[in-house]
């Protein structure tokens, strides 16, 4: 065994000998990033928990708050980021075939979306704070408990920032990918970063996929704009 | 063994089923369904995560103890919802009261 694994180690250098083949590495890998995102369930799931109890307690105040939220800019993010997760699966395709080139592309794709999304959600942000809809001194809110409503505009900051950190961190691991995909670092044989760094940006994809319709959707039909 | 190569046009069916759902749910929120508002809007949420997972992260081919590991996420996340809201809702028709809000603005 000893002999076979020096062997397979002499043609990749990324293959570790405590593993019996690459395949089990890659599997191990893979286990390990979905143990992490089920702490990271948890870790929004907290949110999400608020979330649910407030908006149980003041169904009104929160559907006349969420009118507040531009909906077109929260709609086009949505698809920004379905985009991204495409184009992360793509990538993720093209190291398995060991296309370089087109593995670079994708990444760098999946940035550019990534940032397309930071960059519309910041003009949301700068939009709430000139309608004075940030939790404090400021706040103001017609039609509404403001004290309630702040509980809700606090949650929608909380949850938006808290997933737009994690694109940030995304965002950087997809740059590491992008260096060492440069450097030929992966192969069809060996590509566990690309897949590891798709199942995180995939699962920040998922928690949007979550907060658009909490956040966006309530009481668009009965109050609108 | 080995690693699943889900094929380009897996994908590509995936990503248009995912844009439809997503202008699906935009749109039926306009329209007033009263209570299935909200079930529509979180039933669809629920069926976009789960092609997510199913197939861009290829939870759908992963060995038995990573879709143990997802299932597990899940159910760690039910009791963290249901156990919570049993609480508050078995403190009887006045369990808003002991709900704290940021002070007054």
């Amino acid at each position: 065994m000893a002999e076979t694994n020096t062997v397979i180690g002499a043609h990749h250098a990324s293959f570790a000998h405590q593993f019996d083949d690459p395949e089990q590495q890659r599997q191990a890998g893979a286990l390990g990033m979905w143990v992490f995102l089920a702490t990271e369930v948890l870790f929004f799931g907290g949110l999400f928990t608020a979330y649910t109890i407030y908006r149980l307690a003041n169904p009104e105040v929160f559907a006349v708050a969420s009118n507040e939220l531009d909906l077109t800019l929260g709609f086009i993010n949505t698809l920004v980021l379905i985009c991204s997760s495409f184009t992360m699966a793509t990538a993720v395709y093209n190291a398995q075939h060991g296309n370089r080139k087109w593995l670079i592309f994708f990444l760098c794709a999946t940035v550019v979306l990534g940032m397309v999304f930071l960059g519309i959600k910041a003009v949301e942000y700068a939009q709430k704070f000139e309608h004075h809809l940030v939790p404090g001194a400021h706040f103001t809110i017609e039609g509404t408990d403001p004290n309630k409503a702040q509980m809700f505009f606090s949650l929608y900051f909380a949850m938006t920032g808290l997933h737009a950190l994690h694109m940030i961190i995304g965002a950087g691991m997809m740059i590491v990918l992008i260096a060492m995909a440069w450097r030929n670092r992966f192969s069809p044989e060996y590509h566990t970063p690309v897949e590891l760094g798709g199942l995180y940006w995939h699962f920040v994809d998922i928690i949007w996929i979550f907060l658009f319709p909490l956040l966006y959707l309530l009481g668009r039909s009965t109050i609108g704009h | 063994m080995s690693e699943k190569i889900v094929s380009m046009q897996t994908y590509a069916i995936i990503f248009a089923t995912l844009v439809v759902f997503t202008v699906i749910t935009y749109r039926v929120s306009l329209i007033d369904l009263g209570v299935l508002n909200f079930v529509v809007a979180l039933t669809i949420a629920a069926i976009k995560a789960s092609l997510v997972a199913l197939f861009f992260m290829h939870a759908r081919w992963s060995p038995r103890v990573t879709q143990l590991v997802i299932a597990s996420s899940l159910f760690w996340l039910f009791i963290l919802l249901s156990l919570t809201l049993a609480d508050y809702i078995a403190r009887g028709p006045n369990w808003t009261h002991g709900l704290r809000y940021p002070a007054n603005p």
